[in-house]
């Protein structure tokens, strides 16, 4: 479904140039979920971001749904993947109300039926009715979240993917907010990427997992090895210690 | 009002768009009326517009510009409230006819500046790179001109009138517009809502009109009614040296300079259009601040 090969992308800043992703290729099947995790810094949501098309990479070969990927890409070749950020107090619009948000991707795409398709999308991600006509100032954290999963599902993609989806939001919150992704993701039957520093969230979701360290790719790993911890490379190890935390053991 | 329609207008769960959309109107005016700066001004500009739509009414029958020589210089009485000019003109009357030309300026100046200002705020910040360069070294260009100096000049070249002293007024005002829109658009540019709806494949006019703009709006808005006090003033000083509305239109800036001559005797000719200018210019500065409360979307 997702084909990465050699992809770089190079971010100049007033004179500077910074390679934030060095040659990083894999491959994403259909339906698969496919988690990319690494510390801050290390280029995971950048090659998120690349796959999207939202920042300038080069790469031998960038194909999606078997089709290499243009530049610019086209309202067809939208349609294909949507994105959940990180964020969700900065990815909605602060004067749009619920419904000006779910509609405006149907408006672009021309779509029929517009008015029910919004009424299914806020119910399909668990939201009330009453929610329609809210503002999202007026609304909580994961609330926000619900409301901007449903934007990136109402063109019906095959692809979606999540740029640490849940870590602005509190640890209660963020399993509802999971469970409902791991929901949607079968009833869909979505390929997605996930990208997330958290590795407890990213195995359980992800059926392989990448792991990036200073823009490069150090492996690619099953859940079950992940969570067993049988792995080649000493970085992961030592991501995997890091993540477990403090132990009294330790101290 | 009706106990109902209230309710329904300020339903937590409007159950259509209409409802959602008159609840917000009607929720941005009360807060427009409850907000005693705002009021204020808005009263003002309210009674502005008033005097101006029925000047013919309430000048009783008499004209701005029919001169009685007998009565010249006469002070305020029953029969001329304010008094009368050098030409025996009721003083009273011609204020009231100034209200039209001054809101002639006011309504035409803002129709040329928020536009553009925007537009080329908009799309200097959002498109970046050379066209960038280009629209902002313009803006900058258009800034370096100094304004009352550049009217002149232009007043001078095309004649003097009020159309020209509105194109005058509009090529000096337009440059902080497109700064202000600019910077805006820079900070909005970069943020997660906008690449969302680049995902969703909405093309650069989609984002720059329907994203992007009315989160300018509110900003442009409240500086051009604040700006609206300046407008005001340059057009009466225009008037005052004589290049913009040209004698016998009743204006207030050139009704002060007609009072110049006789101000330490007949005093009431250059002070009563001068209180005018002054009591709008304020009106507008208290709306465009109450506006500032109201549009800050931090304060909701």
């Amino acid at each position: 479904m997702i084909r990465v090969e050699n992809l770089n992308v190079t971010f100049h800043n007033s004179g500077r140039t910074m390679r934030a992703v060095r040659d990083v290729s894999f491959a994403v099947a259909a339906g698969e979920t496919f988690g990319i995790v690494g510390e801050s810094g290390s280029g995971k949501s950048t090659v998120l971001k690349a796959i999207a098309g939202l920042v300038k990479s080069s790469s031998t070969m960038l194909a999606v749904n078997g089709r290499e990927a243009a530049e610019r890409r086209s309202r067809e070749e939208r349609k294909l993947m949507q994105f959940v950020f990180q964020d969700p107090y900065a990815s909605l619009h602060p004067r749009q109300t619920v419904d000006d948000i779910l509609r405006e991707p149907l408006i672009i795409h021309g779509s029929n039926n517009i008015d029910d398709r919004v009424v299914a999308a806020i119910a399909n991600v668990g939201l009330s009715p009453l929610h329609r006509f809210r503002y999202p100032h007026q609304l909580s954290g994961g609330q926000r979240q619900r409301v901007a999963i449903a934007r990136a599902l109402i063109l019906n993609p095959p692809i979606l993917l999540l740029d640490e989806p849940t870590s602005a939001l509190d640890v209660s919150v963020q399993a509802e907010i999971l469970n409902l992704l791991s929901r949607l993701r079968q009833s869909y039957s979505l390929t997605s990427i996930l990208v997330s520093h958290d590795l407890a969230v990213v195995a359980h979701l992800c059926n392989r997992i990448a792991i990036m360290q200073l823009g490069q790719l150090v492996e690619i790993v099953n859940a079950a090895d992940l969570r067993t911890g049988r792995v080649q490379q000493d970085y992961t190890r030592q991501l995997i210690s890091a993540s477990r935390g403090f132990t009294r053991a330790q101290a | 009002m009706n106990q109902g329609l209230t309710q329904w207008l300020m339903s937590e769960a409007p159950a259509s768009r209409r409802q959602a959309v008159l609840g917000s109107v009607y929720r941005g005016l009360v807060a427009i009326i409850s907000n005693p700066a705002a009021l204020t001004g808005l009263v003002i500009i309210a009674v502005l517009i008033l005097m101006a739509m029925f000047a013919p009414w309430l000048a009783r029958g008499m004209s701005p510009i029919e001169q009685t020589l007998s009565s010249r210089l006469a002070p305020p009485s029953a029969e001329h409230w304010f008094g009368t000019d050098e030409l025996g003109r009721d003083i009273y009357v011609r204020t009231l006819y100034g209200a039209r030309v001054t809101l002639t300026i006011v309504l035409l100046v803002s129709v040329v500046v928020a536009p553009i200002g925007l537009a080329v705020g908009t799309l200097a910040g959002y498109l970046g790179g050379w066209v960038d360069a280009v629209l902002m070294r313009i803006t900058d260009i258009f800034l370096a001109f100094p304004r009352l100096v550049l009217a002149l000049a232009f007043a001078a070249a095309l004649g003097p009138g009020i159309e020209n002293a509105v194109i005058a007024i509009s090529l000096t005002a337009w440059p902080p517009y497109a700064r202000i829109a600019r910077s805006e658009t820079v900070t909005i540019a970069k943020s997660d809502f906008i690449a969302a709806v680049v995902m969703q494949g909405a093309s650069t006019w989609r984002v720059l009109f329907k994203h992007i703009v009315p989160l300018c709006l509110s900003s442009v808005i409240v500086r051009l009614t604040l700006d609206m006090a300046g407008i005001i003033l340059t057009a009466a000083g225009l008037g005052f040296l004589g290049l913009g509305a040209q004698p016998p239109t009743a204006e207030w800036g050139a009704m002060v300079s007609a009072g110049r001559d006789v101000i330490l005797d007949q005093w009431w000719v250059a002070t009563i259009p001068g209180i005018a200018i002054f009591i709008v210019s304020l009106g507008f500065n208290l709306l465009g601040d109450g506006l500032r409360d109201v549009f800050d979307p931090k304060a909701s």
